[in-house]
């Protein structure tokens, strides 16, 4: 980990310009200028079968126009929080807690996984799925495990569709998310900034100003990124409601989401989802400026690598052997 | 300036609509069966709009399919264009002079298209006015897909605005100022090259696809373009000279076979280099390619078509260079449409789909695309055309005015 100091997260105003002005009078004409008709359009929805109240059209209309999250001041990332938080009741009756605490200071979290122990029951899968509101439609997964013939250490080779009681005689298992790049492709690749690095190391997507062009999804090496080809489906009752504005949100339609780190658990404190699912103890978090930490103990003591190393992406993501 | 010229102006475009609307019948039924294309495009869109890219053919593996490899294509028709303005504006060479018009047509034609399959294949097409510089968030210049919206909004705009000025003073009965105009014309000859070249960067810059991360695809994209862009030139200045009554000189189909054979020729040299470097010794990089050529894993749905495109490529390649109708049209226009077809092929989905098989962690998979997408991207080429007939048509009768007005004042 090279220069855990670099804060890509924190933009300063000067890097993107400030921009309020010129956006407040565009809106006044935008507004003016849109009729009932496009106001609809906009809002996406159809006037008649799901039109609800005037407020949810209301609540709607202000979300288009809000700003890119990093631009936000505090008080508007409440605004919008409490926008998304009663969209939700008035849409699905759900309760939602959002939150959309910051980095923590003194924090570069890293991830080591422990390829000599994992067995492949993919509990982190399912613990995945549940905590961070995945398509269940699509069957959409962050994490892959690739059961590995010995003698090999690339995944491409192996195979993650395997339906078959674990653990296999000589056989072993890898798991693959988004490796959280320090020099992330994804993203230097996007056209409108929705997509940055948190001071604490953590790539996340602004899902409401992602335009959907999937051009970081091209850009990431290591296949991290999903997108909503359709509207996300998760059942009421199976909604985690403990949820962050960068995090585990349900995703609107037509955006690019990607492993966070589960930063709606990260960040108050807690372990991934993932690391805490895993029965065999083979997922290993942690906060790498700690020198305490079990994560700088495997970096320090265990032989690790990671994938691609040749592409000089520089992920915060280990994979180590006994 | 004064307002004559203002109401001049007005005159101008209302004049241009008025042309619009007569013409032939059968030229007016072609519009109504382009319209009923593109009605049929919006309908294909609306369905995809509500719900979602789910109805196209593409998944997080393949995760771009037929509209940006018909984009990717298509700029290389916009800037294909540069082949007459080069050596009509620079050159002063009077059988493209009076052909460039038509040229610039078919670029903004092109580019149009272009923009429009961008928009069609954004998952939030109305969050778009997020990559407007000022009240959205440009990544510039980081992002070379930040460059792309900039180049070809750029080229647009110079392909739309030099005819128009240089029209609208032939419509005055003035000459075009050259002072004025040639400026830009050299503007837009650079620019035709940087939309080229930016879009190849689009894909080349991507390490993670080794199948794109490579240094000739710029220059092969030029090669490939400067071939399939005259080749339609040449097929739409044979439309204009049979069935308008703007008549053209031979010379300029010969000279566009020129420029077109040496073009398919670099091309083709290009892509046996790339081949002869997947395949003397494959790599795990050359995996896509193997795709691409042969199928992998029992996945082959793109061996027919690469197979096909090349075979066309190298039959209208051999034809357009020994000639040997001797420039008879009933052998230089078919081949023309072979070769524009075959590199539509290979510069579209033979492009872009195989690099993105294997997915990064090596999954294979196919990928065809839907009726939605097909329907779309019919809507797209129809509304292509239209804008074509549009700025074409009146052009032409205004350069015939504008001629004869000349001509009799010689006299
Ligand atoms: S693994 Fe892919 S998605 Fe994750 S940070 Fe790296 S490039 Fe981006
Ligand atoms: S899909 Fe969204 S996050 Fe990805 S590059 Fe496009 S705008 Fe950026």
């Amino acid at each position: 980990m090279n220069s855990p100091k670099k804060k890509e997260g924190q933009m300063k105003k000067k890097d993107m310009p400030d921009t309020q002005c010129s956006r407040r009078s565009f809106l006044k004409t935008t507004s003016i200028a849109a009729a009932a008709g496009s106001a609809s359009l906009v809002t996406g929805c159809i006037p008649g079968k799901n039109s609800g109240s005037s407020e949810e059209f209301k609540l709607k209309w202000e979300e288009y126009f809000k700003e890119h999250y990093r631009l936000m001041t505090q008080e508007e990332k409440d605004a919008t929080i409490s926008r998304l938080v009663r969209l939700a009741k008035l849409q699905r009756g759900l309760d939602l807690q959002m939150s959309s605490r910051p980095a923590r200071e003194q924090v570069l979290y890293g991830y080591a996984f422990n390829i000599s122990r994992c067995e492949g029951y993919m509990d982190c899968v399912k613990a995945c799925v549940k905590e961070n509101n995945l398509d269940r439609k699509s069957k959409t997964q962050y994490i892959r495990i690739f059961e590995m013939e010995p003698g090999q250490l690339d995944p491409s080779t192996g195979d993650a569709k395997y339906f078959h009681e674990v653990p296999v005689d000589n056989k072993f298992y890898m798991g693959v998310q988004c490796f959280q790049c320090e020099n992330a492709p994804c993203v230097k690749a996007c056209p409108t900034k929705a997509t940055w690095r948190e001071p604490d190391g953590i790539v996340v997507v602004d899902y409401d100003w992602c335009i959907g062009c999937r051009y970081c999804m091209a850009a990431c090496p290591y296949w991290g990124r999903r997108f909503n080809w359709g509207k996300p489906e998760i059942p009421d009752e199976e909604v985690t409601t403990k949820q962050h504005y960068l995090g585990n949100r349900i995703r609107p339609m037509g955006k690019v989401e990607k492993c966070t780190f589960c930063v709606q658990r990260t960040r108050e404190g807690k372990l991934p989802a993932c690391a805490e699912a895993c029965p065999t103890g083979s997922r290993v978090f942690g906060n790498l400026l700690d020198p305490d930490s079990e994560i700088r103990y495997v970096l320090k003591h265990k032989k690790v690598f990671r994938m691609k190393e040749e592409l000089g992406t520089d992920p915060k993501f280990w994979y180590f052997i006994d | 300036m004064s307002t004559t010229s203002q109401k001049g102006f007005l005159s101008f475009l209302y004049d241009c609509f008025r042309w619009n609307m007569q013409g032939s019948l059968s030229f007016q039924i072609f519009r109504l069966l382009l319209f009923a294309a593109m009605a049929f495009g919006i309908y294909a869109y609306s369905y995809q709009a509500r719900s979602g890219l789910e109805v196209t053919g593409m998944s997080n593996i393949v995760s771009w399919g037929f509209y940006i490899s018909n984009f990717t294509f298509l700029v290389g028709v916009a800037a294909a264009a540069v082949m007459l303005i080069l050596p009509a504006y620079m050159f002063h060479d009077p059988d493209f002079h009076r052909v460039v018009i038509i040229g610039e047509g078919v670029a903004v034609g092109a580019l149009v298209m272009c923009l429009s399959f961008i928009t069609v294949d954004l998952g939030g097409p109305l969050q778009a006015w997020h990559l407007i510089p000022g009240i959205g968030q440009f990544n510039f210049p980081t992002s070379i897909l930040a460059w792309d919206v900039l180049v070809l909004n750029g080229y647009l705009l110079l392909n739309a605005l030099v005819p128009m000025y240089i029209l609208y003073c032939h419509y005055k009965g003035q000459k075009a100022d050259e002072r004025k105009y040639r400026p830009f014309v050299f503007l837009s000859i650079f620019w035709a090259f940087s939309i080229h070249m930016v879009t190849a960067f689009l894909y080349q810059g991507l390490p993670a696809r080794p199948f794109w991360n490579n240094p000739l695809m710029g220059p092969r994209f030029l090669a490939s373009a400067f071939a399939a862009g005259p080749s339609l030139i040449i097929l739409v200045l044979a439309v204009v000279h049979n069935f308008t009554n703007y008549k053209l000189d031979k010379k300029v189909f010969h000279k566009l076979r020129l420029i077109i054979v040496i073009s398919a020729i670099i091309n083709l040299i290009m892509l046996f280099s790339e081949i002869f470097k997947e395949f003397y010794f494959p790599t795990h990089h050359s995996i896509a390619a193997t795709y691409l050529f042969f199928g992998l894993e029992g996945h082959d749905a793109l061996v027919p078509w690469i197979w096909t495109s090349i075979s066309g490529n190298i039959i209208a390649t051999l034809i357009l260079a020994f000639n040997p109708g001797d420039n008879n049209p009933k052998v230089l226009l078919p081949a023309c449409f072979l070769l524009f077809i075959a590199i539509w092929m290979e510069k579209g989905i033979g492009l872009i789909v195989p690099g993105l098989i294997p997915s990064p962690m090596g999954e294979v998979v196919d990928y065809l695309p839907t009726w939605v997408e097909l329907g779309v991207t019919l809507g797209i080429f129809a509304l292509g055309i239209t804008v074509v007939t549009w700025l074409i048509h009146p052009a032409l009768i205004l350069e015939e005015r504008y001629e004869k007005m000349r001509a009799s004042k010689m006299d």
